[in-house]
């Protein structure tokens, strides 16, 4: 097993950060909000990741098969399901933005300025 | 009994997704009393669990599938008198918001009533479980629930960007605990708080769990707004519904906290027991820095919700303090304090609804002197402020004199200047706001803010003022704040809290009860005394309060022309912090950008 999931759950982890940070557009910002999320997924399965081994589905398979850890795929379940619940909310919002505003860049969203 | 442990969890859960489906087309008062008296139910339980669990602690497993020889593939919900005694209290104040909601709102939908219900199972389940997954989703589920209420009032423009910073944010936070949560099951190959902290004892505390604590206390210590991860919890206050508010100062946002200490002792104390005065030293410096910057930006506000909302970042700021001490008086004093402060911010806030719903406005300035037909009201906010300043002998005070305990036995006498200047500050804030509306002192033209600007031109026009406020509106928050006034004062419950702070930091008992079913009892502690300088405290806390109002009070001192250099740079650092504070979410997660790997860089050099 090489470090290269590691390696670029950490990467994907940092460059969606910095979409967020630089993005003009809030769909683009949501987007790399999911971006950041994808890392966790990919973290995830390398942690449970085995050479040569199939599918954690055992109704198939001979009882002494080598298995993936089925736990961090249940993991990414759960992870998947609240990505779906919030990335739906926050574009429903930037839909909302765009009608009050009339615009989805975040500089133009002036009404919590200190 | 122990079979009810997860009905706190199930009941809101049921109940809330059912007003969502149904509450549209039900009549209001169905909607009113399924929420308020899932709430309530939901509330008694976690009442019943904690005097239960307060003797002895016990673990409930889902569906039977318990530890065996310090082991388990389950899931537990561990029960003990301060995760149960935290979700009643959290159960308590949405009990008390809904109550409120049923007069504050002219026309609601189930909608809401379910939101409240979902964030509300969400608390619960954060306070209950003993596994560190579970931990975040209930995390995810709360903050879910929390930005919808947020953006409750869709048709606004500010409830728009106030959610969208808030659930941006938040949920960067929830994937980096995410992260830490994969490298730890990594690590150990469990999920359960207790085995991780089992797997992690004797080992060394190398980089890799270092940085998955890092990830972990970023994530919460971003829901407590910590500074620099703290913007998005003014805005989320600022445009909330007030009965949402009540919930994010009142106990949301302490329950960052919590899940901080929480995690500490149960998981990181073993490797890093040899590195405590380095934990003490990085944790008290966020708070205090978190402390200091939320009471000055209190003071700087004139939107009465974002003042408040400031105000609870002070205090947070001197609850982590109370955590980071790393003792049973500072713990015993943060709870204290999230106690007393909880239902004091709660009240306060209510108040600031009395206003809005009656004046339509919320700006300090607009409302000069417009306070006189609610006189009542000024009477429960002056108290409110008092309580914030922790005046002696109430419970606020009670958990700011503990943590000064704290402070001088730990060696961080200083500690004590920031806790009496924060209270100091905020309630004097609060006490300034509270005379220009209800008696008409100070000026009635502040300093003009793009906020304030902003507002003006975002007014709903069916929000208008209205002649009359409710009874029930004036009477919950009357209620809390006697709530707030004389719990600290009855016999045994502070020394009561320091027991449970001393079983609680102790690393190998949540272990012990949690996977092997040991009866752990409570520790017999001296009686601690509050001493005279407590009281010589409390009291400057008190009168620098009553100047600090005057002081905004003053019409020649509240705009002050700065002539020497000092006051110059001084506005120059005012000037400084407001432009900070941009509502651009892009500003926002660079900040946390930095925050999150500013506290890793510290702790991978102090903490090897």
């Amino acid at each position: 097993m090489s470090f290269l999931p590691y390696g670029v759950a950490a990467w994907l982890f940092v460059i969606g950060l910095w979409g967020v940070v630089s993005s003009r557009n809030l769909v683009r910002t949501v987007l790399c909000l999911t971006i950041v999320q994808s890392s966790t997924y990919l973290l995830l399965l390398g942690i449970g990741y085995r050479t040569g081994a199939t599918a954690p589905i055992v109704a198939d398979v001979p009882a002494t098969s080598k298995l993936v850890d089925p736990v961090v795929q249940v993991l990414v379940l759960t992870d998947v399901v609240i990505e779906a619940t919030v990335t739906a909310l926050l574009l429903a919002l930037v839909v909302q933005a765009h009608k009050r505003f009339g615009s989805v860049d975040p500089a133009d969203l002036r009404q919590l300025q200190d | 009994m122990t079979h009810l442990s997860a009905l706190p969890v199930l009941v809101p859960f049921l109940a809330g997704p059912l007003l969502v489906a149904v509450g549209h087309s039900a009549p209001r008062w169905f909607n009113d009393s399924v929420g308020a008296l899932s709430a309530l139910a939901a509330t008694t339980i976690c009442v019943l669990l904690a005097v239960h669990a307060a003797p002895h602690p016990f673990p409930y497993w889902v569906g039977g599938w318990r530890a065996t020889h310090g082991m388990t593939i389950g899931i537990s919900l561990s029960i003990d008198a301060t995760g149960a005694g935290l979700a009643a209290f959290s159960g308590l104040l949405v009990t008390a918001a809904l109550t409120y909601s049923l007069r504050y709102f002219e026309a609601v939908e189930g909608l809401f009533h379910g939101l409240m219900l979902l964030f509300m199972a969400g608390m619960m389940g954060f306070c209950l479980t003993g596994d560190l997954f579970n931990l975040v989703v209930f995390f995810e589920v709360m903050s879910a629930a929390a930005y919808a209420l947020t953006a409750y009032n869709i048709e606004e423009r500010a409830p728009i960007q106030g959610a969208i910073n808030f659930a941006i944010t938040n949920s960067i936070a929830g994937y980096a605990m995410f992260l830490a949560v994969a490298l730890l099951y990594a690590r150990t190959g469990a999920l359960n708080m207790a085995q991780i902290g089992a797997a992690l004892d004797g080992r060394h505390a190398d980089p890799l769990v270092i940085v998955a604590m890092t990830l972990l206390f970023v994530g919460f210590l971003t829901k407590a707004a910590a500074v620099p991860m703290h913007f998005w919890l003014a805005d989320a206050h600022a445009v909330a519904p007030v009965p949402v508010c009540v919930l994010f100062s009142g106990v949301m946002v302490e329950l960052g906290v919590y899940a901080v200490a929480r995690l500490y002792w149960v998981m990181f104390a073993g490797p890093l027991g040899p590195h405590a005065d380095a934990v003490r030293a990085v944790f008290a410096g966020l708070g205090v820095i978190t402390a200091l910057l939320g009471a000055t930006m209190c003071y700087l506000q004139r939107h009465i919700k974002r003042l408040l909302a400031f105000s609870t970042i002070a205090h947070v700021g001197l609850f982590i303090t109370g955590v980071a001490l790393l003792s049973e008086k500072g713990l015993a004093g943060a709870a204290v304090y999230v106690i007393g402060h909880g239902l004091t911010k709660a009240a306060l806030f209510m108040c600031a609804g009395v206003l809005l719903h009656r004046f339509a406005t919320i700006d300090e300035y607009d409302l000069h002197n417009r306070g006189r037909e609610v006189p009542i009201v000024g009477v429960l906010m002056a108290v409110g402020a008092l309580l914030l300043a922790a005046i002696p002998p109430f419970t606020t005070f009670m958990g700011k004199s503990l943590l000064e305990e704290g402070a001088s036995g730990a060696g961080y006498n200083w500690l004590i200047v920031i806790y009496i200047a924060v209270s100091a500050v905020t309630g004097g804030a609060v006490l300034r706001a509270t005379g220009r509306v209800f008696l008409g002192w100070g000026e009635s033209e502040g300093p003009e803010t793009p906020q304030h600007q902003a507002a003006q031109e975002d007014v709903d026009e069916e929000r208008g003022p209205r002649e009359h406020t409710p009874v029930l509106m004036v009477l919950v928050p009357a209620v809390l704040l006697v709530g707030a006034l004389v719990l600290g004062l009855i016999p045994g419950a502070v020394p009561g809290m320091e027991r449970y702070a001393a079983q609680f930091i102790v690393h190998a008992n949540y272990r012990a009860w949690v996977l092997h079913g040991a009866h752990v009892s409570l520790p017999v502690l001296p009686a601690s005394h509050i001493s005279g300088s407590d009281y010589g405290y409390g009291a400057i806390a008190t009168v620098g309060a009553l100047l600090v109002a005057g002081l905004g009070l003053t019409p020649s001192w509240s705009a002050p022309q700065p002539r020497s250099a000092l006051g110059q740079r001084l506005r120059a650092v005012v000037v400084g912090l407001r432009t900070l504070h941009s509502g651009h979410i892009g500003d926002y997660i660079a900040w946390w950008s930095a925050g999150a790997s500013a506290i890793a860089g510290i702790c991978l050099i102090t903490l090897r």
